[in-house]
Formats: C-alpha cells, sequence, structure tokens
C-alpha cells in the first residue's frame, strides 16, 4: 500500500514540475508556477523519507542524519537566498547549480563504492578483475555518467560564481582549447576502458575521473567571458538535470528520471534562446571570443579608442534635459550596483512634471543577467508601459532628443554594429546615436565587462557625466527641480 | 548488437519516459519571453534540486559502521537541500519583483 502512496507522490511531483516549467514562462503565473514546483518537491521529498522501501522491502535509516541534513541545509538555503542582493542573484543561482552538482557525483562516489563493497581489501589484482568483470555494467555506466557530469557542473559552476562576483578572473592560455579537448577524450577513454575491459586497478581510475572531471570543468569555464556568465550557467543548470537522471535510472526513480530530464531539455533550449537574444551562437560563446581573440581586438582598440571626451555640468545636464520634447533613459548595470532605480522613477515624475516625455529602452542582456532591468525598475514602480524593448526603443530614438545612459556600456557600443574585429560584433544593440544628445553617466572612462573601448564615448554628440549613479541622479534631481 | 538490443528492451521504460521528457521540456518553455529567461534558469535550477531524493536514499541506506558512506551521504543532503531550498527561494525573489508592477 505504502510502496503504490509513494508511487502517487511521485507521479504528482512530476506533473508540478511540468506545470511549474510551464507556468514559470509566462509573466502572469511564473510566480505560481514556481510555488506549484517547490509544493511537489516537497511531497517527493517527504514521501521518499516516510515511505520509501529498497527492494527487499527494507525502510529508510539514519533518519537524524537525514533531518539533520535538511535541515542545515534548508537554514543556509533560506538565509543566502534571502539575503543575497538583486544583483547577486545570479550568481546565487550559480552556486546553488554547483550544489545539486556535487550532490549528484556524491551520490555516484557512494553508490560505487557500494558497488565496490564485495571487493575485500587484500584482494589479489587477478581477484580485482575478476571481482569487476561480474558488476552490472549498466549501474556502472550510469554510475560513471552521474560522476562525471556532476562533478563538471559542480567545477564549472564554482567557477562562474567567482566569475560573476569578481573572485575569479577571465584567463587563458595558448592550447586551452585543444588541452580541454585532450582532458576529456582521456575522461571518455578511461570510462570506456573500465566498462569494457574491468580492469584491475578499477577504483583507482574511478577516482582519477573524478579528478579530471573536476579540472575539465575548471578549464571550461575559465577561458569564457565574465558577460556570457549567464548562459553557461544556464548550459551547465541543464547538465546538473542530467546528472539528477542518472540517480533516477539507478534507483529506477521516475520522479529524478522526469525532473532531471526536463531541466536538461528546457535548460539546453533556454541557452540556445539566451544566446539568439545576444545574436550569437553556443559555439562562440563556448570557444570564448573574450579570450583568445579578443586580446589582439582590444589590442587595436586600444590605440584607436584614444579620442577625447567631453563631461558635462551637472546644470547644463539638467538644463537640456528640462527643454528636451522626450528623454530615453538607458539602464545598465551601473544602475543596478547604485541601486538607483528609485531616484531614477524620481527623476522621470519631475521631468513629466515639465512635460517632457520620459521612456525606458531596455537592451534584452542589459545587467548582468536577461530581464534584470526590468525586475530592478518594476521594484521602483516604474510603469510597465514606459519599458520599452530593444526594436521599440530603436525607432523611437530617432525622435529622441535626450539620452541618458546609466551605467550601460556594452549594449550601446556601435562597434557591435561597425567593427568585425569586436568581440561583440553582430549582438544587436540600442541605436542611441540615432538621438540628438546622448548623455552618459559612468563612474570613469573604464571600459565595460566585454573589457572593450566604447567609441560611443568619443562622439561629438555625447558628453559624460561621471559619477556614482545614484549620486549623479540625485544631484541631477536637485538641479532639475531648480531650472 | 547482440548485448544492445536487449538493454533496450530492459530499459524500454525509462527510455521512453526519458524521450518524452526532452520534447516536454522543450515545447514548455518554448515561447518564453527573454525578460523570464533568468527566473525560468533559477526555476529549473531549483527543479532538478530533484536529486535531493538520490541522497535521501544513498543516506537512508548507509551502514551504521560504513563512516564514509555516512558522512558522503549526510553532505550530499545538505549540498541537495541547498540546491532546492535556496533555488525556489531565489526564484520566488525575483518574482516579487514582477508581481509588484499591477
Amino acid at each position: 500500500m505504502e510502496v503504490h502512496i509513494l508511487t502517487l507522490c511521485y507521479l504528482i511531483a512530476s506533473v508540478t514540475f511540468i506545470l511549474g516549467l510551464k507556468m514559470l514562462s509566462n509573466p502572469a503565473t511564473a510566480r505560481r508556477g514556481n510555488l506549484v514546483a517547490a509544493a511537489g518537491m516537497t511531497i517527493a521529498i517527504l514521501g521518499t523519507i516516510f515511505l520509501y522501501k529498497d527492494d527487499d522491502g527494507n525502510r529508510l535509516h539514519n533518519y537524524a542524519w537525514i533531518f539533520g541534513g535538511l535541515i542545515i541545509g534548508a537554514v543556509i538555503g533560506t538565509l543566502a537566498a534571502k539575503k543575497v542582493k538583486m544583483t547577486a542573484m545570479p550568481e546565487m543561482v550559480s552556486l546553488f547549480n554547483g550544489m545539486g552538482g556535487a550532490c549528484a557525483a556524491l551520490i555516484s562516489v557512494v553508490e560505487f563504492n557500494h558497488l565496490a563493497h564485495g571487493l575485500s581489501a587484500d584482494a589479489t589484482m587477478e581477484e580485482a578483475a575478476g571481482f569487476f568483470a561480474t558488476v552490472d555494467k549498466t549501474m556502472l555506466l550510469i554510475i560513471l555518467l552521474g560522476l562525471i557530469i556532476g562533478s563538471i557542473s559542480f567545477a564549472g559552476s564554482m567557477v562562474a560564481w567567482g566569475k560573476l562576483n569578481g573572485k575569479v578572473k577571465d584567463f587563458s592560455f595558448k592550447g586551452q582549447h585543444m588541452l580541454n579537448n585532450i582532458l576529456f577524450l582521456v575522461i571518455i577513454g578511461l570510462s570506456g576502458y573500465i566498462l569494457i575491459a574491468s580492469p584491475q586497478q578499477t577504483v583507482l581510475f574511478f577516482y582519477i575521473i573524478v579528478v579530471l572531471s573536476l579540472l575539465y570543468g575548471v578549464f571550461f569555464v575559465m577561458p569564457i567571458g565574465g558577460a556570457d556568465m549567464p548562459v553557461v550557467i544556464s548550459l551547465l543548470n541543464s547538465f546538473t538535470g542530467v546528472a539528477a537522471a542518472c540517480g533516477g535510472f539507478l534507483y529506477d526513480n521516475k520522479v529524478m528520471l522526469t525532473g532531471g530530464i526536463l531541466v536538461g531539455a528546457a535548460g539546453t533550449l533556454l541557452t540556445i534562446l539566451m544566446c539568439k537574444a545576444m545574436n550569437r551562437s553556443l559555439m562562440n560563446v563556448l570557444i570564448g571570443s573574450f579570450g583568445g581573440g579578443g586580446a589582439a581586438a582590444g589590442a587595436a582598440q586600444q590605440s584607436a579608442g584614444g579620442g577625447t571626451y567631453k563631461e558635462i555640468t551637472l546644470s547644463d545636464a539638467a538644463m537640456v534635459m528640462s527643454y528636451a520634447n522626450k528623454v530615453m533613459i538607458v539602464p545598465g548595470y551601473g544602475l543596478a550596483v547604485a541601486q538607483a532605480q528609485h531616484v531614477c522613477h524620481e527623476l522621470e515624475k519631475v521631468l513629466e512634471a515639465k512635460g517632457v516625455e520620459v521612456k525606458y529602452a531596455i537592451h534584452p542582456v542589459a545587467g548582468r543577467m536577461p530581464g534584470h532591468m526590468n525586475v530592478l525598475l518594476a521594484e521602483a514602480d516604474v510603469s510597465y508601459e514606459k519599458l520599452l524593448e530593444m526594436e521599440q526603443a530603436n525607432e523611437e530614438f530617432k525622435s529622441t532628443d535626450v539620452v541618458l545612459i546609466l551605467g550601460a556600456n556594452d549594449v550601446v557600443n556601435p562597434a557591435a554594429k561597425s567593427d568585425p574585429a569586436s568581440p561583440i560584433y553582430g549582438m544587436p544593440i540600442l541605436e542611441v546615436e540615432e538621438a540628438k544628445t546622448v548623455i552618459v553617466n559612468k563612474r570613469s572612462m573604464k571600459p565595460g565587462y566585454a573589457g572593450i573601448e566604447n567609441q560611443l564615448f568619443f562622439q561629438p554628440k555625447t558628453s559624460m557625466l561621471f559619477g556614482d549613479a545614484k549620486k549623479a541622479l540625485q544631484d541631477l534631481l536637485a538641479e532639475i527641480k531648480n531650472v | 548488437m547482440n548485448n544492445i538490443l536487449p538493454w533496450i528492451s530492459e530499459h524500454q521504460q525509462m527510455i521512453y519516459i526519458v524521450i518524452l521528457m526532452i520534447f516536454v521540456g522543450i515545447e514548455v518553455i518554448g515561447r518564453v519571453p527573454s525578460v523570464l529567461h533568468t527566473p525560468l534558469m533559477s526555476g529549473a535550477n531549483a527543479i532538478h534540486g530533484v536529486v535531493i531524493i538520490g541522497a535521501i536514499i544513498v543516506m537512508g541506506k548507509a551502514e551504521d559502521h560504513n563512516y564514509i558512506a555516512i558522512i558522503l551521504g549526510f553532505l550530499a543532503v545538505v549540498l541537495g537541500t541547498l540546491n532546492v531550498v535556496g533555488g525556489f527561494v531565489v526564484t520566488d525573489r525575483m518574482l516579487e519583483m514582477f508581481k509588484k508592477k499591477k
């Protein structure tokens, strides 16, 4: 009876995962979708703890350990997720994804030990080889798959996390891709050797595979530019999904299989969609054009980028904006870092009171994650109708008097259209140079996240307003009120 | 060949699930607007936390004297829970921002 209830629990959970994903892809139902999936997960976890029986009809034990682990994980997870700043959310997702990958890898390690348990410690070489020849090869294959994918996902996610919070710098060397490919082939080769030849040193090879997979995860993410991290995290996310599905195979557990494969497939598609939003191919992202190839292009640009820029005073900026008919605000990561969204909304209201039309131009990948700006501005109660998507905005720039860029850089870099050598060449941008005047608020002349110069700043119609976005906007607001 | 065919028959249920879920996964999120890319990634991240079920089974099966299995299993449970709980809470916080605009 209990087994049937558990089956029902898993069935419900599987359906909630599918429904949850479906609802998550629509703004109106997204939040409920997340809760639906969470409820399904809770049912599956509780069902497993209390109703699971193995093939021999034995219940689980070690309840103290299980609940201890659940409570520790839940408390830390909730606190970390609640306290994290809006700007740091993508790296948090990466961290949690890494935990999932590590979990899958650990399961494989334990199951392998279980498998190798029948082998006594002082067995001779021949006995060992004979023992591994009798092991269930399907089980061993699944264990290896879960181990390799989980380890890569864990190591890669940790690097991605480090990159996003600035602890790890972009790093690549000559022959990196060669080394990666060799590593990958060695991992596959060793696994195949274990499976087919059942060598006496199977245990040793198993742990070598662990180390190599971790290394591969590190080298896989290392050369990819920091700005591409959301794409990489999404890819690693689908990896972890597949690793979880391996667990499903291992325990003949349908809910793990369903959830894992579902995320694996949806995550892969999402990765491709994200690349499309940047008009890049997945290969292009993975090869890491910000690394090797970008260095030469970057050097060339530095010499070209030595033009002069002009600064604008606060009172001039206030004057220009107050007498404009239409002002377009282009928010970027700088706005998010300075937490200037509320001041920005304030500025919008003051300008509108003066009869100025104010709108926001949102680039799909402005900030550190797609949708970052929408979330941020929604928090400050900026009306949804005022947010223009890229295509709309590009049509309206021609009739715009002043474009105010708040800490955005790469998404307005004209090199994406004009310079084939640029690493961001081909990415659709906000064509702000169509407007009459461009005011750029930045903290300094330092290049953006992609690490490349922006010719926009040196154009005659552009003027710079240096300073932290929040401080600059507050001062600007005071000046505008005085006009 | 002689090995693979029986293998497929034996595991056909699993293989069916895998194939169907690949199509469901792709179909279900096919029309997502770019605004929701990140919350969707985060939500999917929480869902692959089902791996926690494997961790619970590993932990619950570990024999009392097998300290390696106990320690690794315990670690797996903690990490898996972090993935699930943290994942859902972060997603909820991201989506909370969307609700306000109404």
